[in-house]
């Protein structure tokens, strides 16, 4: 177990316009499951593969433990990672496969078989043992590049979106099991996805990436709750936060034709900024009976037994498209309907800068 | 998260692997292709046919200007064969085969692996540089190979066939096996030096079993082109070096022809050749689909 430390870690692929990871600075706690999420080409994979020795850091540093990585080769760094097509051994069994690292380090064969037997219990993987890769399921695999990376006690864990080619329903039920058994062991995890679902329910702290830069590290509930940019805010929570252009001056903040009153110190720290960005989550518009702020044709309607969502766009600016959480009773395609908006819980963003205005 | 993906279990733990399904083939245009690769096939299976019945008829047989198909086949001829010495000629062949394969294939494995894992400068222009030297005609370099031979004391040495097929067979033996390795996963090779595995460990413990199948295939293509591999045999070797190539030649003398003999001698010098494809056909089969030589 340890602590890791980007610090501002660069790193330039030859021939590259802009750094595929600018200054990247996080703190990463001894034994924190940390994901970094992001859309393609953000950088998450890449300031991964820096701590796992398998880039090279152009700039900045990054430690492990205090001790600086630069220069390290991989074998030396005591991490694991798990691969995206989770790069097993097809010439080697699930116990070979498992043992290799072992082996390489000159682990005695009983103790050897031991650990990977532990490891194999813990995973369910047993019955593979002497089986190939190719004759597991994807599942399977999963478990087996899981068990590789368990069985050799590292200092960090490295995950490289090692569910992305597992079905939705396995997807779900192995981000669990990994999510518990890192609680369990207790091993730094880096942990990197696309999926904003995975990293909400995987991480303890999430780095949100984008264009190589680092754009909040909190909390999901953090993250979620005060995003601290735009791109943070459209980024996290499915369905994505309704954003709307808007102005503000003392009366209130001005969405088209419907005007909003946020708390007081929100409108202040919006006022003196031309243009704004006003989220807000979908849970947080309700349809109102003839007396909501904003007028919504609905365009499509997602039923999703629970509850719903209503997709549709302002009646006064059909540019705005607005999502809007609903029961189980819910307006059709084509009505017209009233939605209020609670304004305790909106967040202001100046649409220049894109940045969190207020609190 | 929605409540739906609460409660999933994966469907694969403690059960075996799905079982795989046959993918359903296309009918359609299968039978004419079918019938284009039966003709093209017998197109080239015929000479070798041809051979075989002509090995086991007599000379008289073998010359009659209507071909004929029925006839009481007789092993004469293989008697012939194996009485007038062939078996010094099958150990030359062997030697040089077998020794020039295992030199090329140590030559040409790492050499591949730089060219294509671990790409160096000037991957290119190499590759272009080995390819290169099969461009030359072989009859264009014999005269200074004979001389540097001839000064070195090595005509008739069967180490100067083992030099010149190991460097005959090293660029085509560089480009497959490149092609092979750049089928191998980089995140293999990036999960071996996670675990810690060094270089050598790395390419003997997870390279060389992926391309193993590969590695099959340029062994066959090297053995074979050794063993049928006759200009330099004839030229450069008279009694004691001569391989098999050199001995059939013997059968074409100024008296004639001998039909029979010769398929007979011919059958023999193949047929290692033909066990070796037989034996390794599956091998040989995947290791060239699975390059880019295809």
């Amino acid at each position: 177990m340890a602590e890791v430390t980007y610090d501002s870690a660069t790193c330039i692929y030859p021939g590259a316009e802009r750094p595929a990871v600018d200054a990247l600075q996080l703190a990463i706690k001894d034994g924190e499951f940390v994901v970094m999420v992001g859309p393609s080409g953000c950088g998450k994979t890449t300031a991964l593969r820096m701590l796992a020795g398998l880039e090279e850091i152009d700039d900045g540093s990054i430690r492990i433990d205090g001790k600086d990585m630069v220069g390290v080769p991989s074998r030396d760094r005591d991490i694991a990672m798990v691969f995206q097509n989770y790069a097993l051994y097809p010439s080697k069994t699930v116990g070979e496969n498992m043992g290799f690292a072992l082996k390489m380090q000159g682990v005695a064969k009983d103790e050897r078989a031991r650990r990977v037997r532990e490891a194999a219990e813990l995973l369910d993987l047993e019955p593979f043992l002497d089986r190939k890769p190719r004759n597991l399921s994807g599942g399977q695999r999963q478990r087996v590049a899981m068990g590789r990376a368990i069985v050799r006690e590292p200092k960090v864990f490295c995950m490289d979106e090692p569910l992305s080619n597992l079905d939705a329903q396995l997807r779900v039920s192995t981000r669990t099991q990994i999510a518990e058994l890192q609680r369990r062991l207790r091993v730094t995890t880096v942990y990197v996805t696309h999926d904003q679902v995975e990293a909400m329910t995987m991480g303890e702290r999430v780095a949100v990436m984008r264009a190589g830069q680092l754009q909040q590290f909190a909390s999901p509930t953090e993250l979620y709750d005060r995003p601290t940019n735009v791109f943070v805010a459209g980024f996290i929570g499915s369905p994505a936060m309704n954003r709307f252009d808007a102005t503000a001056d003392t009366g209130g903040i001005h969405l088209g034709v419907a005007t909003l009153r946020p708390a007081d110190a929100q409108l202040r720290a919006a006022q003196g900024h031309s243009k704004l960005i006003v989220g807000v989550r979908p849970e947080h518009l309700a349809i109102g009976d003839g007396d909501g702020e904003l007028t919504v044709k609905v365009a499509l309607v997602e039923d999703l037994g629970s509850d719903s969502y209503i997709y549709g766009r302002l009646a006064d600016d059909a540019s705005s498209s607005v999502i809007v959480r609903s029961g189980r009773e819910h307006p059709r395609h084509g009505d017209i309907v009233k939605v209020a908006v609670d304004t305790t819980h909106l967040h202001i963003f100046d649409a220049d800068t894109g940045l969190r205005l207020g609190e | 998260m929605t409540s739906a993906d609460m409660t999933t279990a994966e469907p694969g733990v403690g059960t075996a692997a799905p079982r795989r399904v046959a993918p359903r083939k296309k009918r359609g245009n299968s039978i004419p292709v079918g019938i284009v690769g039966w003709i093209v096939g017998i197109v080239f299976f015929f000479p070798v046919l041809w051979m075989v019945l002509t090995s086991f008829k007599t000379e008289a047989q073998a010359y009659t200007n209507t071909p004929s198909l029925i006839f009481s086949p007789t092993l004469s001829q293989y008697k012939t064969v194996f009485s007038s010495g062939i078996w010094p000629y099958v150990a030359n062949s062997a030697f040089a085969t077998i020794v020039s394969t295992i030199l090329v294939l140590l030559l040409a494995t790492p050499c591949a692996f730089a060219l294509s894992l671990r790409p160096v400068r000037k991957t290119r222009d190499v590759l272009f540089f080995f390819i290169s030297t099969k461009m030359l005609p072989v009859v264009a370099a014999i005269i200074p190979i004979y001389i540097a031979a001839r000064d070195l004391h090595m005509l008739d040495n069967i180490f100067t066939l083992v030099i010149l097929y190991t460097a005959m067979n090293l660029p085509i033996a560089v480009w497959m096996m490149r092609s092979f390795f750049l089928e191998v996963p980089g995140e293999l090779l990036e999960a071996a030096e996670m675990d810690g595995a060094p270089l050598r460990r790395t390419v003997t413990e997870v390279i060389l079993p992926v391309v193993a199948p590969g590695l099959a295939a340029t062994a066959l293509i090297c053995c074979i082109f050794a063993w049928n591999e006759f200009f330099f045999a004839v030229n450069l070797t008279a009694t004691q070096a001569a391989t098999v190539p050199v001995f059939l030649v013997g059968f074409i003398s100024s008296e004639g022809l001998y039909f029979a003999q010769l398929a007979a001698a011919a059958t023999v010098a193949t047929l290692p050749v033909i066990l070796a494809g037989w034996v390794a056909q599956r091998q040989l089969v995947r290791g060239l689909s699975f390059g880019a030589i295809k």
